[in-house]
């Protein structure tokens, strides 16, 4: 970020089950990504980007009424949260057509106690935003998904690069 | 009780059982490392998933964690949680060698795991021994890396059901050595009424 900028970047800070949606030239950011999933949809005419920190693959059933009684946060799912980032980017002003994503996350952090369904969660999670985006028509252009490792990622609007820091093995961008 | 409520009384009790299981893991600790060990009162709150890894150091924070399932008549998830140095001066306590950054071989990590093993054992063995639910322990899986991605599991259970977690936080420190950690224990949401249950309240 330089002092001398016109237009000053501000960093949208996307926390755990949650989601925001920001325009040029703001950038996106969720850090510490384990089994959760952080996927990025943004509109390559308008540099409209949302991000969200997914961390289950499925609403549960009873989803529509826990929305309506307990304000269960659609961000949280997989599944949901395809559907609120684009009605998010939808209503202000982005078409279907014009969006891509990107993602990164959904790793096993620990391997050894991988016998268990619950910490087999990572792929599971990948797997299901996979499934919303395509049920949504929406290309996904680039993913760093999977491995034992967990990651911190910002999005770049006016580059629409997705940047992934990990605590080994570095930082690069996707 | 309603779903993910905790009164006042409550918070006591559960801080009470983060102290006893605690006094205990830190008698275990003081032992396998021939060096006094000190704990903090224990606090118990309900805090979001974000507030679980801003009290690890905050979501980027590089640590050392050790995760062990908790099943039985309760299910929970304990995590014992420290900086690298801390890691580092445990390691050479144990095993001798000198240990300079956070990349571990296998037998660091087994070390590291067996002190979240036995911490772990000794504290669920005090809450077992005073509530008289029955209890076991995973094998301990240890990681080496940022707060959040480590706090996932720990939180995973309770996501299911919860935007909320119930935290028994207590923090932990070697007297001469410097170490310096957290202990989680993260009941699981169905779980926490049995333990106030088996407690009297």
């Amino acid at each position: 970020m330089s002092d001398y900028s016109e237009q000053v970047e501000v960093v949208c800070r996307i926390g755990i089950a949650d989601g925001a949606v920001v325009s040029r030239p703001d950038r996106l950011r969720t850090s510490g990504l384990g089994s959760c999933v952080g996927l990025v949809m943004y509109d390559v005419l308008t540099g409209l980007s949302g991000m969200v920190h997914v961390m289950l693959p499925t609403a549960p059933a009873d989803f529509a009424e826990r929305l309506r009684v307990d304000g269960v946060k659609p961000q949280k799912y997989a599944d949901s949260a395809v559907l609120w980032l684009v009605s998010e980017l939808q209503n202000r002003g982005s078409t279907i057509r014009n969006l891509r994503a990107k993602m990164a996350g959904g790793a096993q952090m620990f391997a050894s106690a991988g016998r268990s369904d619950v910490l087999r969660v990572g792929p599971r999670n990948v797997e299901a935003v996979e499934t919303a985006l395509t049920g949504c028509s929406i290309p996904l252009l680039a993913k760093d998904v999977g491995g034992t490792e967990g990651r911190t990622i910002e999005f770049d609007s006016q580059t629409q690069l997705l940047s992934v820091r990990t605590a080994k093995s570095g930082t690069f961008t996707i | 009780m309603g779903e993910g409520e905790l009164s006042s009384l409550h918070v006591d009790i559960l801080q009470e059982v983060g102290n006893i299981g605690a006094a205990h893991a830190a008698t275990a600790l003081s032992e396998l490392l021939g060096t006094p060990v000190r704990i903090s009162v224990s606090s118990a709150r309900r805090c979001t998933f974000d507030e679980v890894s801003e009290v690890a150091g905050g979501p980027d924070e590089l640590i050392v964690g050790v995760f062990v399932r908790v099943t039985g008549d309760i299910g929970g998830n304990m995590l014992l949680l420290m900086s690298v140095d801390s890691a580092n001066i445990l390691l050479q306590t144990l095993l001798g060698s000198k240990i300079v950054s956070g990349d571990y071989d296998d037998m660091q990590l087994s070390a590291l795991g067996e002190v979240g093993n036995i911490l772990g054992g000794a504290y669920t063995s005090a809450i077992a021994t005073l509530t008289s639910l029955r209890m076991s322990q995973s094998v301990p899986a240890v990681a080496v890396d940022m707060a959040g991605a480590i706090l996932d599991a720990g939180i995973l259970a309770t996501s299911e059901v919860s935007d909320f977690a119930v935290l028994i936080d207590t923090s932990i420190m070697g007297g001469a050595s410097n170490i310096d950690g957290h202990f989680f224990l993260l009941p699981d949401p169905s779980s926490t009424v049995p333990l106030l249950d088996a407690l009297g309240c």
